[in-house]
């Protein structure tokens, strides 16, 4: 059976050194400029008419912009609509690089951890220093809950501390995990049909197109999610609901 | 215990936490059904608050498959 894992492998293009930084263009850069200059054409190309009646290519643009700006009105408020580029633009790159990863023969660039990990911690730290900006040293009383026993209190804050401080892994290890988990399991079905063959490979093969269309649903699913995230880090950060 | 083999009992064992998300994803889904059946009329309202807590219930369960893999991968 071929080994699932390699597709993950990383092979490089052109090497480069940066500072005595390895910076090589490799299939994973090839895939994040591919993401970048798709969701740009989708966005500038698009909307290129500013028609009163869109086009297709306009009306997916807005439809894209309506959904991320409801998005952030709903879970940060209307002054949350600051930080909606950022988000729009976190949630434009991981879907399009959870899509083109499903793509036969090419690369999903958010099935690894570093690449996830870059963008949640991103987020995290942004967060804390709106946060910070925005409240003081009042930021702090984020971290204690309100109405509960002050014995408890020494407990709680620990608690929220750590709890507040697995946000970026959380938040990376979920997307990576969902990406990585998928295309391997996927691999390890379609390795199935090769190794049943004609006559029994067509259970497999089913089960495969039913499962692609789920990983598909998910890969959906988990750019929403990670953008939805941000947005309540944002609203936690902002208005400190607790 | 042979060192491989021992590898390859935790991964399993860390692969357990699938129960977990799989009991979560079930849950989800079936309290949405159960939700949407009384009052169907609220139901579409929800979906987004569906599909997050199943991403959210999803990804505990791969926590689990991730240990395994560095169970297996990187010791």
């Amino acid at each position: 059976m071929p080994n699932p894992m390699h597709q993950f492998e990383i092979k490089r293009f052109i090497d480069l050194e940066f500072l005595g930084v390895d910076a090589s263009f490799t299939n994973a850069s090839l895939f994040m400029v591919i993401a970048i200059a798709s969701i740009s054409f989708m966005t500038i190309w698009g909307m290129r008419g500013r028609a009163l009646v869109p086009t297709r290519m306009q009306s997916l643009a807005e439809l894209s912009y309506e959904f991320v700006a409801n998005m952030v009105r709903d879970n940060v408020g209307t002054d949350g609509q600051k930080y909606f580029p950022i988000v729009f633009s976190l949630f434009m790159f991981v879907l399009f690089c959870n899509m083109l990863g499903m793509m036969p023969y090419s690369f999903t660039v958010t099935s690894h951890i570093i690449v996830t990990f870059a963008l949640a911690a991103l987020v995290f730290i942004g967060v804390t220093i709106i946060g910070f900006a925005t409240h003081g040293f009042g930021f702090f009383k984020f971290f204690v809950p309100s109405g509960v026993p002050v014995a408890l209190l020494p407990l709680l804050v620990v608690i929220e501390v750590i709890s507040y401080l697995t946000r970026p892994i959380s938040l990376s290890v979920r997307l990576f995990a969902n990406m990585m988990a998928g295309h391997t399991m996927l691999k390890v079905f379609g390795a199935f049909v090769v190794g049943l063959g004609v006559i029994g490979g067509w259970a497999p093969l089913a089960f495969m197109v039913a499962f692609t269309g789920l990983e598909i649903l998910v890969a959906f699913l988990q750019a929403y999610v990670f953008a939805i995230l941000t947005c309540i880090y944002l609203n936690d950060a902002l208005h400190m609901h607790h | 215990m042979d060192p491989a083999a021992a590898k390859l009992i935790g991964a399993g064992l860390a692969s357990i936490a699938l129960v977990g998300a799989g009991i979560g994803i079930g849950t989800i889904f079936g309290n949405y059904l159960q939700g949407a059946l009384r009052n169907p009329s609220a139901a579409p309202g929800q979906f987004a608050n569906l599909l997050l807590g199943f991403a959210l219930a999803e990804a505990t369960g791969l926590f689990g498959l991730v240990i395994a893999l560095i169970i297996l991968f990187v010791f």
